[in-house]
């Protein structure tokens, strides 16, 4: 089935390495996926402080959601009817353990709201809609692994439902220091064709 | 596009292990709530509705299966075993499996948890679900905060609509455990009494489980008599807060707005709204904002918490399964815990029991994220 959607922009963050539409816009030889994620932050010129109160996956994903949408150069004033459909495998279990940990000895019992309220995998949607304003559609699916079919259904079923208009989709995974960001826009204009072949050629990019 | 139906269903609660069980206790007003003291889940006593572990236990034996399975992965099998039985549908290619969960397996993680850690993983939850039934397809995994258990439905009726399936069975769970209790309570969000959604006197509110399923699909012949067809959905975020909820209720209008929109229908046709109502001051007053920006003030409005406390990714699925039941059963069940009203914005909470002719309800959730869904459904006449 040929796809009438486009895939506009894409951006990969792995190996210490940010890179845009293909092109290496980041790359450092830190080995601590904090250290490297900051780094990579200034760099940039993220400039958003609530950046560094985020949990590691939001901040993966956050990341590479920004570099994505300040490239397309969205007009602010104007509403950007964009949904976000995210998925992973490990969820927010990063976050997870470290709630885990300060609950684990009664003698040593340290809950706190600002570490808990990241373990769930969609705050991260909550943060990058926060920062672009976007009132739009969105979920988070958890796979074993990336799942082009999937995205490619979903992404498809909301734009042909007009439910929106342009989908920032993909995968956005941290567990531990294992890290992996794959994040695309798909819209109606373009010259890659929105279809599984793409999607697979631009994750192994 | 095609007409997609909600048919058979099932709810494993401390109210009952099927839906009817269920709807009738709701329908005597008995709440599932009851005060628990267990150091190893929280300093202090809570409230909250468990279900029970001999019954459960029970349930699950009678599948005989030799593998062990977690508290969680016990419920959802032994409620979703119900619902595939009922629709004596062949787990085809065309058949979907959608799991809806905040936190899935994740007392394993704790470090006296017999099975391994890796069953905190979310997917390898899917898997035993799958495998346990043998479906064909692999399970999809929703984990979208307090909104899954109703965004799930909406994303099954999406499939449906793309002609990927023909039926999808949704499951929806999550467990009490130490880690939400402590994280719920570091918030300062817990009650110290059964909670009282949209009332004055209200305290925050109370954790609770249950694993509810469902089957949506495609099919009009062979429905249950409480089905319903979906009408339209929308599912927007508030772009403000993660972990409150926005000062007007924006994503939660919007989401309204767009599942009105596709259900192309006049508000005034809206009979009756089953709403989220946590009984915190914050989530109860920003809808009761939605609400009267959209005009649905004196719609009969109630939330299931009282009964439930907030079964956290199963709600949604649980309380679109109870608005079936009061659609069929054309019955407006009390909003529980309810007396005075504590939010500035009028709406129309059920205080008691009562009977009306109803085609159309609203399902709404907002959760953690900023994130917000609305499902409209009308009874399908058998």
């Amino acid at each position: 089935m040929s796809s009438k959607y486009h895939i506009t922009s894409f951006c990969n963050i792995k190996n210490n390495t940010v890179s845009l539409n293909g092109s290496v816009i980041y790359n450092d030889e830190n080995n601590d996926f904090l250290e490297f994620i900051k780094a990579a932050y200034k760099s940039l010129e993220t400039n958003y402080a609530k950046f560094f109160k985020m949990d590691a996956l939001s901040k993966l994903a956050f990341l590479a959601a920004d570099v994505l949408l300040k490239n397309e150069s969205l007009n602010q004033e104007e509403e950007n009817n964009i949904a976000i459909v995210f998925s992973n495998k490990a969820s927010s279990i990063d976050t997870d353990r470290k709630h885990q940990e300060s609950i684990q000895n009664k003698e040593d019992y340290f809950p706190s709201p600002a570490v808990f309220v990241y373990t769930l995998p969609n705050i991260c949607i909550g943060e990058i809609s926060i920062k672009h304003k976007l009132f739009s559609e969105n979920s988070f699916f958890i796979f074993d692994t990336f799942n082009p079919q999937h995205l490619l259904d979903y992404t498809n079923s909301l734009l042909s439902a007009n439910k929106a208009e342009k989908v920032l989709c993909g995968w956005v995974e941290l567990d531990g220091e294992n890290y992996e960001a794959f994040l695309y826009l798909v819209t109606n204009n373009g010259t890659i064709t929105h279809n599984k072949q793409n999607i697979l050629k631009l994750y192994n990019t | 596009m095609t007409e997609v139906y909600l048919s058979y269903n099932n709810i494993i609660s401390s109210l009952g292990f099927n839906s009817e069980t269920v709807v009738g206790n709701i329908h005597n007003e008995v709440s599932g709530l009851q005060l628990i003291d267990d150091k190893n889940l929280l300093p202090q006593p809570f409230y909250s509705s468990i279900i029970n572990t001999k019954t459960l236990k029970e349930s699950f034996q009678a599948l005989k299966d030799k593998d062990d399975y977690t508290r969680l992965e016990q419920m959802m099998i032994t409620s979703l075993n119900k619902v595939i039985q009922s629709s004596g549908i062949p787990l085809a290619e065309n058949v979907g499996l959608i799991i809806s969960t905040t936190k899935g397996n994740i007392d394993v993680l704790d470090k006296n948890s017999e099975f391994p850690k890796e069953r905190a993983y979310l997917s390898v939850l899917g898997k035993k679900i799958k495998d346990f039934f043998k479906f064909k397809n692999d399970a999809i995994v929703v984990s979208n905060a307090c909104v899954s258990g109703v965004l799930a439905v909406s994303i099954a009726k999406r499939y449906i609509n793309q002609g990927i399936y023909d039926h999808v069975f949704i499951v929806s769970g999550d467990i009490v455990t130490e880690f939400i209790l402590s994280g719920f309570n570091s918030f300062q969000a817990l009650s110290d009494a059964p909670c009282k959604p949209y009332c004055k006197n209200r305290s925050g509110i109370n954790i609770g489980e249950v694993a509810a399923s469902i089957l949506v699909t495609n099919n009009k012949k062979s429905l249950a008599k409480e089905a319903v067809t979906v009408l339209g959905e929308g599912s927007c975020n508030d772009a403000n807060h993660i972990s409150g909820p926005s000062r007007t209720g924006e994503g939660l209008f919007r989401s309204i707005t767009s599942a009105v929109k596709e259900a192309n229908i006049p508000y005034e046709r809206i009979d009756y709204i089953s709403a989220h109502g946590t009984a915190t001051q914050y989530n109860d007053e920003m809808e009761a904002i939605a609400f009267n920006r959209l005009g649905l003030q004196d719609v009969p409005i109630n939330s299931l918490k009282g009964y439930f406390g907030h079964t956290l990714g199963a709600s949604g699925l649980l309380e679109t399964i109870i608005g079936m039941h009061s659609l069929y059963n054309n019955m407006l069940y009390t909003s529980l815990g309810f007396d005075e009203l504590g939010v500035t914005q009028p709406i129309n909470v059920i205080k008691e029991v009562t009977p009306k002719k109803m085609n159309l309800f609203l399902k709404t959730a907002s959760g953690f994220g900023g994130s917000n869904t609305a499902i409209i459904f009308k009874k399908v006449k058998n």
